[in-house]
């Protein structure tokens, strides 16, 4: 039911656009960018935390709201993603970091730019922790150092 | 400015990896290449396609980050994250690894060659810079360890001409070196980038360096000597270094690499937001304060983020780049007319 309003919505927009009375995407475009921003959230809801036994969106490290897709171009978006860690601990926040990272290099379908921050206000060096998760060259050595690696493909793994 | 940047050739270098940067040897005919399938990869030309002539394999256990030709182009260094630096002697078709540099304490980022061939820098993220001395029996030793940057350093640049080296950092800053009396000190710290420095070149002349950032930014410094006509300050006998001119606005994302061709000071970027763009000095502007005119911009260069840019040093107008896409590609670079 959904998908045909949706359809119908898409439609109606289109309509409009051709007959002058809509901007051209206006009206189409945020429902784009949320289905998008579903994707990606789909995509990281089930990332298990690094130390307890409960998925971060169990723990709300990561909620709906939490993810902003903007398109950059046709077929380009930029993924924000804002999380909250559940403890004000450096490494754990810097392993989320993470774990979000390499779950959506390899399983997100579109072409994307990514953005990790931790939401303001809830950690005291949370501008070095985004410095951090935002170098993809640190990333990409850290994912080349064994223990760490495991311990996020752990994280990311599917459930069953 | 849609022709001024033609894509020659375009090879799938480092399959299901990324490529991190690429090499020209000094007599133009060969580039390495370097990924995170910890390979590095030599291309020449068999008429007009570019072919792989030989594949390095063995040698590192991680990424390689960067690699180097010495001055002679008989050597080539390759500097990787598991902590070393290799030093690779080129035979006929071959390469033979030489030595191995260790110290380091975790990745390195970076290597360059000095213009003398003599001497050997190298930097990592454990935030120190490494010079070493190479003798005519291919014997290298460490001859200072430099721990001015407050962070990982991610690359280091010799000047054209004279023993002068230049390291950019996740701190901010750009930091410049020189022997004293037997040793290495940090002569200068150039600030005003707002994030990680990532690349550096020198111009032609060696009197500018361009640094550009994760701030989006390409910033031009030049050097000014003591007792300069500009007034500008000097501290003792150290020359002086200011911004003189910052390029904002034209990248959206972080800038991973800049070169400045030593045949024509046409200056080329690579973005992370696909992009390769060249800039070019407008002729009629101040030495003091330049401008810049963006004179070519590949909008989808590549497919993901171009981590490396670098310019042919014998044949003018020739371009390489390559990709997280694992891709290398070749570019024929005309000045637009009217520039």
């Amino acid at each position: 039911m959904e998908r045909v309003l949706g359809l119908l919505s898409c439609t109606l927009s289109r309509a409009l656009w051709s007959s002058g009375l809509s901007e051209q995407g206006a009206a189409r475009q945020p429902r784009i960018m949320e289905e998008k921003a579903l994707e990606v959230y789909d995509l990281i809801r089930t990332i298990r935390d690094p130390e307890k036994p409960n998925t971060l969106e169990e723990l709300e490290v990561v909620t709906e709201s939490c993810v902003e897709v903007q398109e950059i171009n046709e077929d380009d978006y930029l993924v924000i993603i804002r999380f909250t860690p559940t403890v004000p601990h450096c490494s754990l926040a810097t392993l989320i970091g993470l774990c979000l990272r390499v779950k959506l290099q390899r399983c997100l379908p579109f072409k994307h730019k990514l953005e990790i921050y931790i939401s303001e206000g809830t950690h005291s060096t949370e501008e070095d922790i985004n410095k951090q998760i935002n170098d993809k060259e640190r990333v990409a050595a850290a994912m080349e150092n064994p223990n760490l690696r495991e311990i996020v493909e752990q994280c990311v793994l599917e459930p069953d | 400015m849609k022709d001024s940047l033609v894509l020659l050739s375009r090879v799938p270098a480092h399959p299901d990896s990324r490529c991190w940067f690429l090499a020209w040897n000094p007599a133009g005919t060969l580039l390495a290449s370097c990924g995170g399938d910890r390979r590095i990869r030599i291309w020449g030309t068999e008429g007009d396609s570019w072919i792989c002539k030989s594949v390095i394999s063995e040698g590192h256990q991680r990424t390689v980050r960067k690699v180097a030709w010495s001055p002679c182009g008989n050597y080539l260094a390759s500097a990787s994250f598991d902590a070393t630096t290799c030093i690779w002697k080129k035979t006929q078709d071959d390469f033979e690894c030489v030595t191995t540099l260790e110290g380091h304490e975790n990745e390195v980022k970076s290597v360059a060659w000095a213009p003398s061939g003599n001497l050997l820098a190298t930097c990592s993220r454990d935030k120190s810079v490494w010079v070493w001395e190479v003798d005519e029996e291919d014997e290298y030793e460490c001859v200072s360890v430099l721990n001015s940057h407050t962070q990982d350093v991610k690359h280091v640049v010799w000047h054209p001409s004279q023993e002068l080296l230049a390291s950019a950092s996740y701190d901010d800053t750009v930091k410049l070196y020189r022997e004293e009396e037997d040793d290495w000190v940090c002569c200068a710290t150039l600030e005003g980038h707002e994030s990680t420095v990532w690349s550096l070149a020198f111009d032609p002349s060696g009197q500018r360096l361009a640094s550009c950032s994760d701030d989006r930014t390409v910033r031009i410094w030049r050097q000014y000597l003591p007792g300069n006509e500009q007034g500008v300050a000097c501290s003792g006998s150290d020359p002086s270094w200011k911004c003189i001119c910052t390029l904002s606005g034209f990248h959206s994302r972080t800038i991973y690499d800049v070169a400045w061709c030593q045949l024509t000071g046409a200056l080329a970027t690579a973005c992370g937001d696909d992009a390769i763009r060249v800039f070019e000095e407008d002729p009629s502007s101040d030495p003091q304060q330049p401008t810049f005119s963006l004179a070519a911009h590949s909008r989808q260069a590549h497919s993901q983020d171009v981590n490396c840019v670098a310019w042919n040093p014998k044949e003018p107008g020739l371009l390489a780049s390559c990709s997280d896409d694992g891709e290398v590609a070749l570019w024929k670079y005309q000045r637009p007319e009217g520039l």
